[in-house]
């Protein structure tokens, strides 16, 4: 159990969400890094499907109000607990009474608090997480605030951690975020109105350097670079879309669709990106730029499945590391 | 008796594979077509949900275990095999108060067709919409039948923030906002009734198939 001490608006529970759902115009939600999420359930010793909580944007503090395992992941946060560092992709127990606190994240968007047994709210369409738009899920379909208590849902796994090294141990991810200079390239497959536009615009859209623009949110991301234009004006009737895609807005700026996206649209997709990339790209802060790379099917499932079998990798070294009890 | 409409295929990302059959204008039978079609493929192996649009749908499948150009020939066989089931729906009444502050895009609409604010009023009133499918929001009705007089592109910026129980027309469709939320449809009015409620034992009013029926509480131009 935890009572939050400090938060703000970004802040709230999510899961990995509640796809099958868009037939009824609710959306997946979840977390916006699924594989760093996925990371944090892995170290604290969660099944996959443990609610645990997004940071972004804002300072967020906590009390545990008993003993428990907790892990960080995704963006760095300078996270201190009782005024000790704690790193960033690390897992470790606090005791009863101490504060973990922690600055915006830093070098990504967002970071993941995940707790021994997940965080223990009332499932809504089968999912923990918040829907920020539709108000359900998480806490009451809002954003963490000050005065908060979580639960933790497994108190089983929560005790069984009592077992272990307090200090912990750390994960070296895979994939670190790149310092600010650098550009990251992320792989983008065409979609059905990519030859709609003109092909200087296609061009534009897959040479230019774009910048994750301020106003971008869990719904959507906007870029701002090269106004993007069609060859001839187009109003799609409505049709199932999907976070990653990519779509084009009469401002000639691409915005692409994230977690909290509308489940139905009809502007023009200009391409989607790939499952594996999807995570990687929602940790560009405001201000930050990327370039896109056109790839295959097989390319994106290929990744997919990379990414999945790193995960599983993953898991064993932590369930060997679990093992290893310190001697005396 | 028209022709079966071809399906249009495009993928969406890796595993998503978008299904079109829309013409320059929406059909019943071809949304009576789809519906079907997903209650059919929604039972196959390694799908993961089928999502109705206007006239289109939307197949979400697990790429590990199926490639596009298989599912897509399965699909295409299915589409001309299809047994067409009619559906039973529900007549929805919904009593609105068009115009004013509720209604704020009413003139705007009004004067983009060319007609008066109790004009466009008493054509919205005056047909009931099918319900073709749910999305864009939770509850959200994408409702087909609207007098295409009464068409309006959607906004070039959308508003931070329309309210739930807003009547919109957004191109050449109309619904009710479900959860207040951003928007670049137009709003005319605005209804009590509560097309999403996550509390409701049913939190979701409407079903593809049913009816909604606006009349008019009040006008004010």
């Amino acid at each position: 159990m935890i009572t939050v001490l400090a938060s703000g608006p970004v802040v709230s529970v999510q899961d990995l969400g509640r796809p099958g759902q868009r037939a009824l115009g609710v959306g997946i939600a979840g977390a916006m890094d699924p594989h760093a999420f996925r990371l944090g359930n892995i170290l604290a010793g969660n099944p996959e499907t443990a609610a645990g909580i997004e940071i972004a944007a804002s300072a967020f503090s906590a009390r545990f109000e008993e003993d428990a395992w907790f892990a960080l992941t995704g963006g760095d946060c300078a996270a201190t607990l009782d005024g000790m560092p704690v790193l960033p992709w690390w897992t470790m127990r606090a005791r009863k009474g101490q504060v973990l606190s922690m600055q915006p994240p830093r070098d990504a968007a967002f970071a993941y608090l995940v707790l021994a047994g997940g965080v223990d709210v009332e499932p809504v369409f089968g999912s923990r997480s918040t829907d920020q738009k539709g108000r359900f899920g998480g806490v009451g379909g809002r954003a963490l605030q000050m005065g908060d208590v979580l639960q933790t849902a497994n108190s089983e796994l929560r005790h069984n951690a009592s077992d272990w090294n307090d200090r912990g141990f750390g994960l070296s991810p895979r994939f670190r975020p790149m310092p600010e200079e650098e550009t990251p390239v992320v792989r983008v497959l065409i979609a059905a109105e990519h030859d709609a536009l003109t092909a200087a615009s296609r061009q534009s859209f897959w040479e230019s350097i774009w910048t994750v623009q301020k106003d971008s949110s869990r719904v959507g991301y906007r870029l701002g670079g090269p106004r993007l234009e069609l060859k001839a004006p187009m109003e799609l009737f409505s049709h199932g879309i999907l976070p990653g895609v990519v779509q084009l807005p009469p401002s000639g700026q691409p915005a692409v669709q994230m977690a909290d996206a509308n489940t139905c649209g009809g502007y023009p997709k200009i391409g989607v990106v790939i499952a594996a990339d999807l995570g990687r790209f929602a940790q560009l802060r405001p201000g930050r730029q990327v370039r896109f790379e056109c790839v295959s099917q097989e390319q994106a499932v290929s990744a997919a499945r990379d990414q999945q079998a790193y995960l599983r990798r993953v898991e064993q070294y932590v369930a060997l590391a679990r093992m290893m009890r310190p001697a005396g | 008796m028209p022709d079966i409409r071809q399906l249009r295929f495009s993928s969406m990302g890796e595993s998503a594979l978008l299904c079109d059959a829309g013409g320059s204008t929406l059909e019943l039978q071809v949304q009576e077509r789809i519906w079907c079609l997903a209650e059919i493929i929604g039972q196959w192996p390694n799908v993961r949900e089928t999502v109705p649009g206007m006239n289109n749908l939307l197949i979400v499948y697990d790429s590990m275990g199926l490639s596009p150009t298989t599912l897509k020939h399965s699909v295409i066989a299915a589409w001309s095999e299809l047994e067409v089931v009619p559906r039973q729906g529900r007549i929805i009444d919904v009593a609105v108060h068009y115009g004013g502050d509720q209604g704020a895009d009413l003139s705007f609409v009004a004067q983009h067709s060319g007609l008066a604010s109790d004009e466009v009023v008493a054509l919205h009133c005056a047909r009931d919409y099918v319900v073709y499918c749910l999305g864009s929001q939770p509850g959200f009705g994408y409702l087909a039948g609207m007098d295409e007089r009464l068409a309006t592109p959607r906004r070039e910026v959308p508003r931070t923030r329309v309210e739930a129980g807003s009547v919109v027309i957004g191109g050449a469709q109309t619904g009710v906002i479900s959860c207040t939320s951003p928007s670049g449809w137009h709003i005319i009015g605005r209804t009590e009734v509560a097309f999403f409620e996550p509390a409701r034992s049913s939190p979701i009013l409407l079903a593809p198939g049913d009816r909604v029926r606006f009349h008019a509480e009040s006008i004010t131009p």
